[in-house]
C-alpha cells in the first residue's frame, strides 16, 4: 500500500494547523458572537467600551456657560437666539476654562449667513428666518459691526444708524 | 493498494477538512452562532428627523465634525444635509456642498465640476432642507459584508466600527444604500456616524442633536414607552429612507418628500 | 483638544473622483483599477486550470502539451491573484485577519476559504504530475559529489518538494495518475466556484443597482475561462516561440538532443483545439451579458434610468466600442474564419484578453460611474504617473506591476516544473 499520495494532504493539514495556532496568539480573547448573532453581532466586545471612552468635546449646557458668564448668558436668554447654544459660536468648551483659557469665536460673516441668508424656500422654516441678500447687504463688513449677536432682537445696532 | 473510493473519500475529506470555518473551531456554541438578533437590550436607539424644522444652517455637520474628529476640511462627513429644491416645471435640484457643513448661503444650487445653477424665486414650487446620517439599520448590509468582523451592530443598535481591526477594503461603504460611509482620513479605516455612541452612553444628546437650534433632529429609545421621540414615531406618519433596500433604518423622517434620494 | 488640525490630506479617491450634479458627500471611486485586475487575475486563475482539466479529466489528447502547461501557469497566477486585493487595501498588513477571523457573511471572507482549497488543490495535482521529477533529481543531486553551494540548495529544495516519498515505481505511477485526474474533476468545481464568488462578491452589493444581478457568478465564471483560456494560448506561442528562436541561435553539435517543440514549433492543432473552447466559451460568455442588458432594458425598474445614461452615454467607448465591439465581436468573426494560423491566434487571443478586461472595468467603474442618489455621475481618473504610495499602488503602474508578475513567477516556477522539455513516463 503506497502512503505517498497522502503526503499533499498532510502538508495541507499542517497548513490549517498553522492558522488555526496562529489564530490563539492573534485573535483577542473577547472576539466572537455576541448579542446581534453571528451576522451583525461577531467582533471584539472590548471596542465597545473603546468608544463609550472617546472624549466629549461639546459640553452642550448652556448652565455650565452661565455659571461664569452670567451677564452674556442673560442677555442671550432674552434673544432670539436663546435656542442657539452657546458652543455653535464659541466652540467646544473641553478644557475650558483651564485650558483653553480662551475659546476662539466664529465671528464670521459666514456663521451668521448659515441662517440668516434669505431662501425663500416654501414648506421649509428657512423662509421664516429673516434673511438678507449676502451679495447685497454691506458685503465688506462683518455683521457683528452692526448687529450684537447676543441681542438682534432688540433693533439696537452696534455703534451705528441705518 | 489504494482504491479509486478511497482516494475519492479522502479527498472530500481533505477538501470538507478545510472548508470547516476556521472560526467555527473556535469553541461556540451552535445556539450562539444561530441565536439571530435577538433583542436582549432594554435600550434601542432611533432617531427622528424633521425636516419642516431644518433650516439648512449646517450647524450640525460643523459640531459632528469636531465633536467625532473628522478632519474638517476633509470632503467627508458623519452627517450632512441636501438641499432640494423643485421648481415649477417639475426638475429637481439638489445639492450638499461639503456636506452642508458651511450651510447654505446662497441661493445658487452646486451641479459639480464647479458649476452653478440659478433658480428664480418665482420658479420654485417646493423647497427644503433633510439631513442625513447614518441609518443604524436593523439589518445593517455594512456589517453583513464586513470580511473580518471589524464593524458590528451592539444590542442597543448602534454599528461601530473597530478602529483596530478594519483592513479598510471598502467592502461596507459599497455595501451601505445610503453612502453613509467613508474612510477617515488620519486613521485610515472605515468610518461612520455611531449616534455619539460615547455621549448618549454618559446621557449626553448626540453633538448634532445640541447642535440643532431649531430642535429638527431628536434621539430616543424606542424601547422606552414613555419617550417623548419614542412616542411621536409610534403615533405620527413618519418614513424611512430607501425602504426598497430591506434595511430597516432606525432615522426616521417627518415631511420626506418622494424626491429625496 | 478643542480645535481638529484644518487641512488634512484626504486619500487619493477625492483626487481620481470628478463628481457631476448631485452625489452624496462621502461618494467617491472606493474600487478602482486594483479591484478591476482581481477578478480579472482570479479569471486567468480559474481560466487556465479548467483548460488543463479538459485534458486530465474529459481525455482531450490534443490537450496534452497545453494542459501541462497551462496548470503550471495557472499556478503562477494562483501565488499573484490575491496581490491586487492586497494593494487594494487601506491597512494591507492586516490583510491575514481574514483568515484569522472569517466573517462568513461576507463574500470576501469565504472568498479566502475557498482560494485557500483551490490553492492546494493546484499544488497537489502539480505534486502529483512532477513528481517522478522531484525525486529523480533529488536522487541524482544526492549522489553526486562534490556539490556546488548552488546544487546544494537545488537538492534541499527538491529534497523537500518529494514529501519524503521515493517510491517511483510503475504501480506507484498508476497511482499517482489516479489521483490527478480525481484532483483534476474537483478542481473543476471549485475553481469555478472561486470565480463565481468573484462574481458573487459583486452580484450581491444590493446597494448597486448595476451589480445586483444574480446572473453575476455565472457571467464571471464564463468570462474568467475565456480570458484564461485566450491568455494560455498566447503564453503557449510566445514561449515556445522564444525558445525556438534561442534554441536557433544555439550551435547545436548535429545529433544532439532537441525537444519536439525546439525543432517543430508551435503545434497548430493544439492550438486549433483550444480554439474551439474558446469559441463556445466566448459565445456562453456574451450570450449571458446581453442577455443581462436586454433584461434590465426590458424591465426598467427604477435604477434604468440612470443606467442607461451610463451605458449608453457615459460609458458608450468602453462598454460597445471596447468590450463588445473589439474585445468580443471581432475575435469571435476571426475565429468563424477558416484555416486558423498562429498569427491569427496571437491576434484573437489579445483582443478576447482585452475585451474580458474592460468587461472588468465596466463592471467595477462603471458599477461607481453613478450615485446612489441616481441623480449624479461620477468619473474615474486613473492615476498614470504616481507621486506617493496611493497613486502608485491604485494606479497605472500597480496594475502594470500586477499584469507583469504571473510571467515572471512562470519563468521561475519552470525551473522547478519543467514545462517544456519534460518527458512523462504515463
Amino acid at each position: 500500500m503506497s502512503s505517498h499520495v497522502f503526503r499533499p494532504l498532510f502538508v495541507i493539514i499542517g497548513l490549517v494547523g498553522v492558522i488555526l495556532i496562529a489564530r490563539l496568539f492573534i485573535v483577542p480573547e473577547d472576539f466572537g458572537v455576541h448579542e446581534r448573532g453571528y451576522m451583525y453581532g461577531f467582533y471584539r466586545k472590548s471596542n465597545e467600551n473603546e468608544w463609550k471612552a472617546f472624549p466629549v468635546k461639546y459640553k452642550f449646557n448652556n448652565e455650565y456657560c452661565k455659571a461664569c458668564h452670567t451677564g452674556q448668558y442673560d442677555s442671550l436668554m432674552q434673544s432670539a437666539h436663546a435656542n442657539i447654544s452657546c458652543e455653535n459660536c464659541h466652540g467646544p468648551a473641553l478644557g475650558h476654562p483651564l485650558n483653553p483659557t480662551k475659546l476662539k469665536i466664529d465671528k464670521t460673516r459666514q456663521q451668521c449667513l448659515r441662517c440668516h441668508t434669505h431662501l425663500p424656500y416654501p414648506t421649509s422654516n428657512r423662509a421664516t428666518i429673516r434673511g438678507i441678500n449676502p451679495d447685497k447687504h454691506n458685503p465688506d463688513i462683518e455683521c457683528f459691526m452692526c448687529h450684537n449677536p447676543h441681542k438682534p432682537n432688540i433693533g439696537a445696532f452696534r455703534g451705528g444708524t441705518q | 493498494m489504494i482504491t479509486r473510493r478511497d482516494l475519492l473519500k479522502y479527498a472530500i475529506t481533505g477538501i470538507a477538512g478545510l472548508a470547516v470555518p476556521t472560526a467555527a473551531i473556535q469553541v461556540l456554541s451552535s445556539k450562539k452562532i444561530f441565536a439571530g438578533k435577538g433583542n436582549v437590550s432594554n435600550v434601542r436607539w432611533i432617531f427622528l428627523v424633521n425636516t419642516y424644522k431644518c433650516v439648512g444652517c449646517g450647524l450640525c455637520v460643523k459640531a459632528c465634525k469636531k465633536e467625532n474628529e473628522i478632519p474638517y476640511d476633509a470632503n467627508v462627513t458623519r452627517t450632512w444635509i441636501e438641499r432640494y429644491v423643485i421648481t415649477k416645471d417639475g426638475k429637481v435640484f439638489a445639492d450638499s456642498p461639503h456636506g452642508g457643513r458651511d450651510g447654505f448661503i446662497m441661493s445658487k444650487i452646486y451641479l459639480g465640476k464647479g458649476r452653478y445653477q440659478d433658480i428664480k424665486e418665482e420658479d420654485i414650487s417646493k423647497a427644503f432642507f433633510v439631513p442625513k446620517l447614518c441609518n443604524q439599520c436593523d439589518n445593517p448590509p455594512c456589517v453583513q459584508v464586513c470580511p473580518v468582523g471589524a464593524t458590528y451592530q451592539t444590542a442597543d443598535g448602534v454599528v461601530l466600527v473597530d478602529r483596530t481591526w478594519c483592513i479598510g477594503c471598502a467592502y461596507c461603504i459599497m455595501a451601505c444604500p445610503y453612502g453613509a460611509r467613508f474612510f477617515h482620513p488620519v486613521y485610515k479605516v472605515a468610518e461612520k456616524c455611531n449616534f455619539c455612541y460615547h455621549r448618549i452612553n454618559k446621557g449626553l444628546k448626540p453633538a448634532c442633536v445640541s447642535a440643532c437650534p431649531f430642535s429638527a433632529r431628536e434621539i430616543g429609545n424606542i424601547q422606552n414607552s414613555n419617550d417623548p421621540i419614542a412616542k411621536i414615531i409610534k403615533t405620527e406618519r413618519v418614513r424611512v429612507l430607501k425602504p426598497e433596500f430591506g434595511t430597516n433604518p432606525m432615522v426616521y423622517y417627518i415631511g420626506l418628500d418622494k424626491e429625496v434620494r | 483638544m478643542t480645535e481638529i488640525a484644518h487641512g488634512e490630506l484626504w486619500t487619493a479617491k477625492e483626487l481620481w473622483t470628478v463628481k457631476e450634479l448631485f452625489t452624496y458627500p462621502n461618494e467617491y471611486i472606493y474600487w478602482s483599477i486594483q479591484i478591476v485586475m482581481y477578478p480579472f487575475m482570479t479569471g486567468l486563475v480559474a481560466g487556465a486550470f479548467v483548460l488543463s482539466s479538459l485534458y486530465h479529466v474529459f481525455g482531450v489528447k490534443q490537450l496534452k502539451d497545453m494542459a501541462r502547461f497551462a496548470l503550471v501557469f495557472s499556478f503562477a497566477l494562483l501565488f499573484i491573484a490575491p496581490l491586487p486585493i492586497v494593494l487594494h487595501l487601506l491597512q494591507p498588513f492586516r490583510g491575514f485577519y481574514v483568515f484569522m477571523t472569517p466573517h462568513f457573511t461576507s463574500a470576501i471572507a469565504a472568498f479566502g476559504v475557498v482560494f485557500f482549497a483551490y490553492g492546494a488543490i493546484v499544488a497537489s495535482e502539480l505534486w502529483f504530475i512532477y513528481r517522478k521529477h522531484f525525486v529523480e533529481t533529488a536522487l541524482s543531486l544526492k549522489e553526486k559529489h562534490n556539490k556546488t553551494p548552488s546544487e546544494w540548495v537545488k537538492y534541499l529544495i527538491f529534497r523537500v518538494l518529494t514529501l519524503g516519498a521515493y517510491d517511483i515505481s510503475e504501480k506507484a505511477l498508476k497511482t499517482d495518475e489516479k489521483a490527478i485526474k480525481i484532483l483534476a474533476g474537483i478542481g473543476i468545481p471549485v475553481a469555478c466556484f472561486l470565480h463565481g464568488y468573484a462574481g458573487f462578491i459583486f452580484g450581491s452589493v444590493k446597494a448597486n443597482a448595476l451589480w445586483m444581478t444574480p446572473l453575476m457568478p455565472v457571467i464571471f465564471i464564463m468570462s474568467a475561462v475565456v480570458s484564461g483560456i485566450a491568455l494560455c494560448i498566447l503564453t503557449y506561442i510566445v514561449a515556445i516561440e522564444i525558445r525556438r528562436f534561442f534554441a536557433s541561435r544555439k550551435a547545436l553539435p548535429p545529433g544532439s538532443f532537441q525537444s519536439k517543440e525546439d525543432t517543430s514549433g508551435v503545434d497548430i492543432h493544439t492550438i486549433k483545439t483550444t480554439s474551439n473552447y474558446l469559441l463556445f466559451f466566448l459565445i456562453l460568455a456574451v450570450s449571458l451579458e446581453l442577455l443581462d442588458l436586454i433584461f434590465r432594458g426590458y424591465t426598467a425598474v427604477k435604477a434604468w434610468d440612470i443606467l442607461r445614461v451610463v451605458l449608453y452615454e457615459k460609458k458608450l467607448i468602453s462598454l460597445f466600442v471596447l468590450q463588445y465591439g473589439i474585445g468580443s465581436l471581432v475575435p469571435f468573426v476571426l475565429l468563424l474564419m477558416p484555416r486558423l494560423t498562429i498569427k491569427r491566434a496571437i491576434v484573437i487571443s489579445v483582443l478576447v484578453l482585452l475585451g474580458v478586461f474592460m468587461m472588468r472595468w465596466n463592471i467595477v467603474i462603471g458599477g461607481q460611474a453613478f450615485s446612489l442618489t441616481f441623480a449624479g455621475f461620477m468619473h474615474y481618473q486613473l492615476p498614470i504617473i504616481p507621486h506617493n504610495w496611493d497613486t502608485f499602488r491604485e494606479g497605472f503602474f500597480g496594475a502594470l506591476s500586477i499584469m507583469i508578475a504571473p510571467f515572471i513567477l512562470f519563468w521561475i516556477f519552470n525551473k522547478i516544473f519543467p514545462v517544456f522539455d519534460y518527458k512523462e513516463s504515463h
